[in-house]
């Protein structure tokens, strides 16, 4: 099969995958303790690596451009900068990597593991659907923490920017927290949040894709991880373009 | 009023037609990618018969039990399970089905993230029963393939024979009216093989259960072959050896070579079987 055809047949795979996911959302059993167990262990277990993610990107934001700020003598716009950036791009992004390197790689070995042992086979054998009982909890857990996490890496990273514009450049803390609330608009808190979300069915559904057509025993199981990252990753910064350019469409090119 | 046979619902037509076959093959073939598997398989099991399937390593047994309950699909002809076509049925359907098969998987496949107890109690808890009902199922069924011990452990620290043991118990949760054993008694030791077809013998006597046994073991085609299971007044099961005055009708054998079905018959006739590679097969030779 060559690349093109490939790709035509894995979106249409994941798109299946989706389908059968939102149809199992209609249906008992819902599995919502798996899917509270999920959200556990992805969003509790992935605040730190995010909130420190955050923190020093805050930090080396305005390790950068302060200094070209003071150039123009544009201090004063230093929690501004840091905020627009962060929240509008970086928080979301650099997130979203974080979360596919970590919970997209768990995902797909755990899943494809079971391929290999045949307890996906046992699964159907007994009568469940393994999209219903293990993709839709887990897509619906990334869904809902992502976004959460990508506001505590937005939250600390703002809190970096203003520990190194303080402490580094001696900027007026006030000055910081004020140039921060007059930059931020709605619309950017809007657009944050709405990023996440689409990445977090990004990262899922990939994911859950690759690990479940693991082929060719344990070796297969390296290597649909390693896609499932990688693919994730890669769709991510795809998909945030796209998702900038609709979102301008929609609120305006709002830029300072 | 008249109706013709495809007109009437299939529940009513399992119970009006006793004679449709629990499991039935029609011309069957499976290719993965270039290699033939199956090569026009064609073949019945019918209701409450035993179907013990013979056939060297590689030769198609396990793709043949996972065709049945629709884990693959054929590239050609039609696999019948109750009278109903699985080779044209969604997911969803099939899921219907296949909550009357139990399956006996070759490597146990036990849900290594859930305890035995849960392995076991799987199926029950899926469907919304309530938790002491499943309780006493599960510690019934545990008792039967005698690991209550076990109840608590998580199937990494079972050996191998009680992971096979696991998977016995979990797959016969529920009474299924089909049981599909994929060499269940490989790498256990000979008394509790011996249990292990003694199980087969009484779902067969007892419970009217049809099933597919696949094997390697002489021994197991000899006791599911000659041995029955009676039950006296007071409820014990005894086992009888087949003699003069009955012979067991309800166990056939089968055996599989490259993707063909080179025997299917009485375990009698396999005896007398003129061919080499049959007779090489039960005599080891
Ligand atoms: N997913 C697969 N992809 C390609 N070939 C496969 C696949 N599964 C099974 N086969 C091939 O199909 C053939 C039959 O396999 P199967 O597992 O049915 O054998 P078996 O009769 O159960 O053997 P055993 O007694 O060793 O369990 C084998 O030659 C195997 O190589
Ligand atoms: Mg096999």
């Amino acid at each position: 099969m060559n690349p093109l055809s490939r790709f035509l047949v894995e979106l249409q795979d994941i798109t299946f995958l989706f389908w059968r996911m939102l149809r199992g959302l209609r249906k008992q059993p819902r599995y919502f303790d798996e899917m509270v167990r999920h959200m556990d262990s992805i969003g509790v277990g992935s605040l730190a690596i995010v909130s420190l993610t955050g923190f020093f990107t805050g930090c080396v934001l305005i390790l950068q451009a302060y200094p070209t700020l003071e150039y123009y003598g544009a201090q004063s716009s230093a929690g501004q900068s840091v905020a627009i950036t962060l929240i509008r791009e970086l928080g979301p992004v650099l997130c979203a990597l974080m979360v596919a390197g970590r919970v997209g790689s768990a995902i797909s070995a755990e899943l494809g593991s079971m391929v290999v042992s045949q307890q996906i086979d046992a699964m159907r054998a007994l009568g469940t659907s393994p999209a219903r009982k293990l993709v839709t909890p887990r897509v619906i857990a990334l869904v809902v923490t992502l976004p959460l996490l990508t506001v505590a890496a937005d939250i600390f990273g703002l809190v970096g920017g203003g520990v190194i514009a303080r402490y580094l450049y001696g900027l007026d803390a006030n000055s910081y927290i004020t140039s921060l609330r007059n930059g931020i608009t709605i619309q950017d808190i809007i657009g944050g949040i709405i990023k996440p979300i689409v990445f977090g069915f990004i990262i899922g559904l990939i994911s859950c894709h690759k690990g479940l057509t693991t082929q060719g025993g344990t070796v297969g199981v390296g290597k649909s991880t390693t896609d499932a990252v990688v693919l994730s990753s890669i769709t991510v910064i795809i998909a945030d373009f796209f998702l900038s350019k609709v979102l301008q469409g929609f609120f305006g090119n709002t830029l300072f | 009023m008249f109706q013709t046979e495809t007109e009437i619902e299939p529940t009513i037509r399992r119970a009006i037609l006793p004679v449709v076959p629990a499991i039935e093959f029609r011309d069957v073939d499976l290719a993965f990618d270039d290699k033939v598997i199956l090569d026009g398989i064609s073949f019945t099991v019918r209701r409450g018969e035993t179907k013990i399937v013979l056939g060297g390593s590689g030769s198609g047994k396990s793709t043949i039990i996972k065709l049945i309950l629709g884990l693959l699909q054929p590239d050609a002809g039609t696999i019948l399970v109750d009278g109903e076509d699985i080779t044209q049925c969604d997911e969803q359907e099939l899921t219907e089905i296949r909550k009357k098969i139990g399956m006996v998987f070759q490597e146990g496949a036990l849900f290594d993230s859930l305890s035995v107890y849960d392995n076991v109690a799987y199926r029950l808890a899926e469907e919304g029963i309530d938790e002491d009902e499943i309780e006493h199922e599960v510690i019934r069924m545990l008792r039967f393939v005698d690991l209550e011990d076990a109840i608590d452990k998580m199937p990494i620290e079972l050996s191998g024979g009680m992971r096979r043991r696991v998977g016995i118990a979990r797959a016969l949760v529920g009474s299924p009216s089909i049981v599909l054993f994929d060499e269940p008694t490989a790498g256990l030791d000979p008394p509790t093989a011996r249990t292990m077809c003694e199980l087969a013998i009484k779902l067969r006597d007892l419970e009217g259960v049809s099933s597919i046994f696949v094997t390697h073991e002489m021994n197991n085609l000899k006791y599911l072959s000659s041995e029955y299971a009676i039950v006296d007044g007071e409820g014990r099961v005894f086992f009888e050896e087949e003699g003069d005055k009955l012979c067991l009708i309800n166990t056939k054998v089968m055996m599989i070579k490259q993707g063909n079905i080179i025997f299917d018959g009485t375990d009698e006739e396999l005896q007398i079987s003129s061919d080499p590679y049959i007779h090489r097969f039960i005599s080891g030779r």
